[in-house]
């Protein structure tokens, strides 16, 4: 009802010292509001939609770790997570899937900024890319930060603190999802900066080398196959978010 | 007369040398070995698991700590170790052990409690020759941390918060991933039976 302010301050303006006057326009114009439909009046709010939000780890120079492939050729994190990124991006929005992502490009984007962007999309699912030569399979962490009740004002570094446990749920529908696709996942709590300020479901995924079945070979993260195939899990595993009953309203304080 | 005083001089360093006494007055301590439980990391399950040896550790709780720890490193950094790390027993530079506040109701003005049995903060100095060289990784990274924070508590109960600093500075992360600026929960890194951390 903002028109009906600007019209109260219009006549307090007009009308100065006249109470009389004030008061009878402003009976006026009461009435006039109530006389107009709902459906004539302010539309309603858009109803939210699902939005994930792809945080590809690293990029400009800061290229994280070193990754040595099949053939000996070294490949810095960040151009695996960017491939990722770029992927998952793809068969989410060929599903119908809002994205956004913290960079498109080789980039230097620090932690505070990709979680600013991360809280402004309003994200129902937040998934941080990352890639090692350690380990093998698939890796998700989500933050070993205490539960912590919503509250209105909250601690930037430990804003993760009220979604510890929608993040523990996305993290089980990922491993599920995972191990459905025969890879090999761990599941690990961790304290990561970008993640730990994120006020949404947030899991932090690592892709290391997979070993074949014979054990003969070991694919490593850069492998194209091997990235196809992680995200088309990755994406399944996000679309049965979406239509899960675990999927709740945010925690409002 | 120099040759005159030459000889006196000799002289005199003979009665010296023949007053003292080298003979061992007493027998060198040795610290008998004692059993401590490390923390051993495994990357291939992204799990802590503990072991005990049989370890010479000095009193003093801070020197234990080091001692501890330079153990569990100088492990990681052998060959074909589960949770490879390069650096050893030099990457930790000093263990600090500080009486750790309460974080439910932190008073600045109010007096420590008493010191010689409430909780410790332990600040684990690491060199910065180690932080440059650990494998980046967040899998890695967190392993290390959590690993040393288990041990550090398994061998000496009042630790319960540890923190970490890189040539006695704070650093953003350990190689890039795991967050050093954090305060860590020794109970949060004790893995309890069949869970990973």
């Amino acid at each position: 009802m903002r028109w009906i302010d600007w019209m109260s301050d219009w006549v307090s303006h007009r009308c100065n010292g006249s109470i009389a006057a004030r008061v009878g326009i402003h009976t006026a114009i009461i009435a006039l509001a109530l006389s107009i439909p709902a459906s004539a009046q302010a539309p309603a709010a858009p109803a939210s939609r699902f939005v994930v939000v792809l945080d590809a780890a690293h990029g400009g120079d800061d290229p994280g770790g070193s990754l040595r492939d099949s053939s000996g050729a070294v490949q810095p994190e960040k151009a695996i997570t960017l491939a990722l990124s770029v992927r998952l991006r793809s068969l989410l929005a060929a599903r119908g899937i809002a994205v956004v992502t913290t960079r498109e490009s080789d980039t230097s984007v620090d932690t505070g900024r990709r979680s600013e962007i991360a809280n402004r999309a309003n994200a129902q699912a937040c998934i941080s890319l990352h890639a090692s030569q350690s380990g093998t399979g698939i890796h998700l962490f989500s933050s070993s930060l205490a539960l912590a009740e919503p509250a209105r004002f909250v601690p930037w570094k430990t804003a993760q603190a009220a979604w510890v446990t929608r993040s523990l749920a996305l993290a089980g529908v990922l491993n599920s999802a995972l191990l459905h696709a025969g890879m090999t996942v761990t599941l690990g709590r961790t304290a990561m900066p970008a993640i730990d300020s994120m006020t949404c479901p947030a899991v932090a995924i690592e892709i290391a080398s997979e070993i074949t079945a014979d054990k003969a070979q070991s694919i490593g993260p850069g492998d194209a196959g091997y990235q196809a195939r992680v995200t088309q899990a990755l994406a399944a595993a996000i679309l049965e978010w979406r239509t899960s009953a675990t999927r709740t309203e945010a925690p409002h304080p | 007369m120099g040759t005159v005083l030459w000889q006196l001089r000799a002289r005199a360093h003979q009665r010296l040398l023949a007053g003292m006494d080298t003979t061992p007055t007493q027998a060198p301590l040795v610290t008998p070995p004692e059993q401590a439980t490390l923390y051993f990391a495994s990357d291939a399950e992204n799990s802590l698991s503990a072991e005990v040896l049989s370890l010479p550790l000095p009193p003093s709780p801070n020197a234990r700590a080091r001692a501890v720890l330079g153990k569990l490193l100088d492990l990681y950094a052998m060959p074909n170790a589960a949770h490879p790390v390069p650096g050893g027993a030099s990457a930790i530079a000093q263990v600090f052990l500080l009486p750790a506040q309460d974080s439910s109701a932190p008073s600045p003005v109010s007096p420590a409690k008493d010191s010689k049995a409430g909780p410790l903060l332990a600040v684990v100095n690491l060199t910065g020759a180690f932080a440059a060289g650990h494998p980046s990784g967040l899998e890695s990274e967190t392993l290390t941390m959590l690993s040393i924070c288990a041990t550090l508590h398994a061998n000496l109960p009042r630790v319960t918060q540890v923190r970490f600093l890189v040539d006695g500075q704070p650093r953003a992360t350990l190689a890039g991933h795991a967050d050093l600026t954090r305060t860590y929960l020794t109970a949060d890194a004790v893995p309890t039976e069949g869970t990973h951390p």
